[in-house]
């Protein structure tokens, strides 16, 4: 067996696969204001939100289109009160249910609709083992009790739990500590995610990017825990201390797509950050027309839109040129070589970045917030 | 240091049957077999795919292999060392359960 089914049927206008997986976003209101999150820097308010109608018929058009697994995400998915008949209806249409949440709203009675739902798996996110640095990251109150609580609650219903730690400088010493809590909970699966920076990231990058030397760090522990087996561990490194880029998301329109919570269609999550894209909404059109016809999606599918190093280089369709947001936020121009690559002739910004958070020692966030407009 | 269990050894009485969160689907648009898991649908093989297309969590291993081996006309030796290796595999990663 292995990890990549192949690309599947083209709609006959090129080889354009259809799509594997769709993350829903179905709100951007979260209790919690991590300053790493991923959400776009201007948030997308209840108003705007697409009404229960609009999210079963898209789930419908996903599945008919060769979507295998939905995940449900935000913000935070358990503030919309129809997550359950969103869930049950995917269910129903044989899509593979993921929930992607705080916890911070699971209590005995949320937990057995989600169970009654037919939810397949949970991702719990942490920002760490030690509580009062959880509460300081998420800008919560007692948080960490609410989400061991959530993480009881799951793993009581046989629900399969995947354990996601964000990494950043302050937490990294505790990579072992989050071994061990993961197993004290029977995860079955553990994500250490270092930071991706843009959006909010970015915007605290210097306080929250580690050194080289604590990027060794948790690759050593990450290396010791591997070695004990029992526990599946995904571990996805810093792309700022790597020669190259990572791929993004297997290809730009490849195999992802994003909804928001306003409904628009996006190929990655960050997506929007990009000025020269305009994205088209599932209000307007059918979900099939916008992943094989519209400009946002077509732009950088593929390899005809790449510049040179990538246009002639060997890793073209292995990483795909890194990600198109980064080369927006970082050098203001999204058809650029992902600065990430050491080929490319802006690598120094990123060296620039490593140096300027090794001299930064305190950690004064943004903290993510309803309203603020970028600076 | 927290101890851990063994790799599972299953035997012919054992009944496996998938984990909630794990299941084989066929999907209709890429006309292949995948395990629905987790963050990711592993591509199942046609071998595979018969065998735990027999698992409901109350057939013991051992009739499933006699039904394989009736099946495809092989030596049933042959045909148990495949099933045990591949469910045995598969609990331990916790895709199953028995
Ligand atoms: S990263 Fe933090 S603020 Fe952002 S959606 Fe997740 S829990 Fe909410
Ligand atoms: S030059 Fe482009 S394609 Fe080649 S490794 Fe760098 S980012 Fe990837």
């Amino acid at each position: 067996m292995s990890e990549t089914p192949h690309d599947g049927r083209t709609d006959g206008a090129g080889h354009t696969p259809a799509p594997m997986s769709l993350l829903a976003e179905l709100t951007h209101r979260c209790p919690l204001s991590c300053p790493y999150c991923s959400n776009p820097v201007e948030l997308e308010r209840k108003a705007q939100e697409l009404g229960t109608e609009d999210w079963l018929r898209v789930l419908e058009e996903a599945a008919e289109m060769g979507v295998l697994q939905v995940h449900f995400s935000g913000g935070e998915p358990m503030a919309r009160p129809d997550l359950y008949t969103l869930i049950a209806h995917a269910h129903k249409l044989n899509l593979y249910t993921n929930l992607i949440t705080s916890g911070v709203l699971i209590t005995p009675q949320t937990m057995k609709r989600l169970d009654e739902s037919g939810l397949d798996h949970v991702q719990l996110s942490f920002q760490d083992t030690d509580g009062p640095e959880a509460d300081r990251l998420s800008d919560f109150p007692q948080v960490q009790p609410r989400k061991l609580e959530a993480a009881r609650l799951i793993t009581q219903a046989g629900i399969p739990l995947t354990l996601n730690f964000v990494l950043q400088k302050a937490n990294i010493s505790r990579i072992p500590a989050m071994f061990t809590l993961a197993r004290q909970l029977d995860a079955q699966r553990v994500e250490m995610a270092h930071t991706q920076y843009y959006g909010w990231a970015l915007k605290n990058r210097a306080a929250l990017l580690p050194s080289r030397t604590q990027l060794e760090e948790a690759s050593r522990y990450v290396a010791a825990e591997e070695a004990k087996g029992g526990l599946a561990i995904d571990y996805v490194t810093p792309d700022y201390y790597a020669a190259r880029p990572k791929p993004c998301m297997g290809g730009w329109g490849q195999r992802f797509l994003n909804i928001s919570p306003s409904g628009h269609v996006l190929p990655c999550h960050a997506a929007e950050t990009i000025p020269s894209l305009t994205f088209d909404n599932v209000r307007d059109h059918a979900l099939s027309h916008i992943w094989y016809h519209s400009r946002a999606f077509t732009l950088f599918r593929g390899t005809d839109w790449m510049p040179e190093p990538c246009a002639s280089c060997a890793r073209k369709e292995i990483d795909w040129g890194g990600c198109r947001c980064q080369a927006l936020a970082l050098l203001g121009d999204a058809t650029q070589t992902d600065p990430v690559c050491s080929l490319s002739p802006h690598r120094h910004l990123i060296d620039d970045a490593i140096a300027e958070a090794e001299q930064t020692q305190d950690q004064t966030f943004i903290y993510r917030r309803m309203g603020h407009r970028p600076a | 240091m927290s101890s851990h269990t063994p790799p599972p050894v299953l035997n012919e009485d054992d009944c496996p049957g998938f984990n909630r969160g794990y299941r084989l689907q066929h999907d209709r648009v890429r006309e292949q077999w995948v395990i629905q898991a987790p963050e990711r649908a592993l591509l199942a093989d046609p071998i595979a795919v018969a065998i735990l297309q027999e698992l409901d969590g109350k057939t013991r291993i051992g009739t499933v292999i006699d039904r394989l081996a009736e099946r495809y006309e092989a030596p049933r030796e042959q045909i148990a060392t495949d099933v045990l290796t591949l469910l045995s595999d598969l609990t331990e990663k916790r895709i199953l359960r028995s």
